[in-house]
């Protein structure tokens, strides 16, 4: 499997982060996490609840971007914050920064008060974070990205969740932080950003170039011994090529060198 | 026999009602079935100060750019296809909207259900921790009166009622007396901005009779029920350019004209005056003609 790419790589990624979640809503904002949420109802998890990322849930497991399909339920976005309050959900949200603390910001970049650059706005990643499952994807690893802290705080974090009081901590469950060059999660000493596995041909030495903090690393594993991402496998290609994203998509995410 | 009142309005008939100072509500969500006819018709009027909340779109950032708006409460202000609103992104970055109340987007619907409950407010565990709390620091916390399963009370956000004096919304249908349905997939929360307002004016693609509300459509789309609203207002094509289905969908090659144009000060003001000087039916000629230029050009 010389051949496959590093979206690839990501795709599985992404699918692995929802593998163990059972029957819930998975929420994935973005192309790839799309890809990826699609490639764990095809494979490990075939109980994930998928929508059209409008209103609808979904029956079958259509390829990106494709709109006719079963449908077995409405979730229309009053819904959409029910079901966060009820926890039943695992949502993969982009992020403009994301801090050691596992903190991530879709706000503003700068002084709130007058943003150098203005964004989305906090959108739902501050309920989001307090109430279900939250992972995010980054297409493109850099400092500017993983930043120490971040300009403002929209997903909430682990550390700040736990200062926040038993109200924010209780369903704060931040899961997975998938990148271009590798898989993280926020269970660090002093919950923070942790190096799971980079993606294969990737050094943990580029990784941490390429993050402003430093990277906690998995216990007893130093430099050399951070276990590689794995490789979709030869069935899960040929869901990912032929099937879910015949167009390739994928590639304008995380472009082949 | 006696009937409901007819509460049909001209636009601006609707807008005469709105006066300076006041906080609006518009319904839709981001560009998706946004009571654009009316928001234009703001644009021209001279109202000022205005207290606006939005799950934004377009309706925001034009409101923006034209001065209109004293304090902004939104959760996000989005396009969708474009992920940034221009004219908004200049307004934040040039700080013209003198107040700014950022919230998460589902403490929104919060706010308007303690609003249409007239309760002070309703708790919520959305922006704890976050940012939300620091930049709006008139939020405050509640303790729960109960003890939670270890024995702790939880302190969650006292979400405010988000109080309306006026609701602007966009339905696909209603008759006279302001019965509305909406035909596409998402009620979005077009009720609850009715309800948390004073007075609500529900404008539609086409004003039909009570009977023809439910001919061929389920009773439960029937979202808004005239004892909700103040008046009623036909404006075809009147949610343009977002989306109002099964109507239509979002005009995306507008939306791009627009987008474009409002990045560069010279095309905005040639947009201006081109689609944004004239009434709703000199909008609608002007989209019109526009259109058939675009499509000559392919």
């Amino acid at each position: 499997m010389n051949d496959v790419t590093r979206s690839e790589v990501c795709a599985a990624a992404v699918a692995d982060a929802f593998a163990e979640d059972g029957e819930i809503f998975a929420s994935p904002m973005g192309l790839m996490p799309m890809l990826g949420v699609r490639l764990a109802k095809l494979t490990s998890n075939p109980d994930l609840a998928i929508s059209d990322g409008e209103a609808l849930f979904l029956g079958g497991t259509p390829p990106l971007n494709a709109k006719a399909d079963v449908i077995e339920g409405p979730i229309p976005f009053r819904r959409v914050f029910d079901v966060i309050a009820y926890g039943k959900r695992h949502v993969m949200m982009g992020a403009t920064q994301v801090d050691r603390h596992g903190n991530q910001n879709i706000s503003a970049i700068g002084d709130f008060a007058q943003p150098k650059r203005q964004l989305l706005g906090s959108r739902g990643a501050p309920g989001n974070t307090v109430n279900n499952r939250t992972s995010y994807w980054v297409p493109r690893h850099s400092p500017r990205v993983f930043v120490e802290k971040v300009d403002v705080v929209t997903g909430v974090g682990p550390k700040l969740a736990k200062e926040a009081g038993p109200a924010a901590s209780k369903y704060n469950d931040i899961h997975r932080i998938v990148s271009n060059l590798g898989v993280f999660d926020v269970n660090g000493p002093d919950d923070t950003v942790r190096l799971l596995s980079a993606h294969p041909g990737v050094t943990v030495e580029e990784i941490q170039e390429a993050t402003g903090f430093e990277l906690a690393l998995p216990d007893g594993m130093g430099d050399g011994k951070v276990p590689t991402t794995r490789e979709p496998s030869p069935g899960e290609l040929m869901l990912i090529r032929e099937m879910l994203d015949p167009k390739r998509l994928r590639e304008r995410e995380v472009p082949s060198a | 026999m006696s009937r409901p009142r007819d509460k049909q309005l001209t636009i601006d008939e609707v807008v005469a009602q709105l006066e300076d100072g006041m906080t609006i509500g518009i319904g839709g969500w981001g560009p998706r079935r946004k009571p654009m006819a009316l928001v234009r018709a703001i644009l021209h009027s001279d109202l000022k100060d205005l207290t606006i909340v939005s799950w934004g779109g377009a309706d925001v950032g034009l409101l923006a750019e034209a001065g209109k708006i004293r304090k902004l409460v939104y959760a996000f202000v989005s396009l969708d296809s474009i992920p940034l609103e221009p004219l908004f992104q200049q307004a934040r970055q040039n700080r013209t909207i003198p107040e700014i109340c950022e919230w998460d987007e589902g403490m929104f619907q919060t706010g308007l259900k303690a609003a249409a409950e007239r309760l002070p407010f309703l708790p919520m565990r959305a922006g704890l921790g976050s940012d939300v709390l620091r930049n709006n620091p008139d939020l405050q916390l509640v303790t729960s009166p109960y003890a939670d399963e270890l024995g702790d009370h939880e302190q969650f956000v006292a979400v405010p009622a988000l109080k309306l004096d006026v609701a602007l919304v966009h339905m696909n249908r209603a008759d006279v007396h302001g019965n509305a349905s909406y035909l596409g997939p998402d009620p979005y929360f077009d009720d609850l901005f009715c309800m948390a307002a004073k007075k609500a004016f529900v404008s539609c693609e086409q004003i039909v009779d009570t009977a023809g509300l439910t001919v061929d459509t389920p009773v439960q789309r029937l979202l808004i029920h005239r004892m909700m609203v103040a008046g009623v207002v036909e404006t075809p094509n009147g949610a343009h350019f977002t989306n109002c289905v099964p109507d239509y969908e979002r005009d995306e090659k507008f939306q791009k004209h627009y987008a474009t144009s409002a990045a560069d000060p010279e095309a905005w003001a040639v947009f201006k005056e081109r689609f944004l000087s004239g009434d709703e039916d000199a909008y609608q000629a002007a989209v019109a003609a526009w259109t058939q230029e675009q499509e000559a050009l392919r």
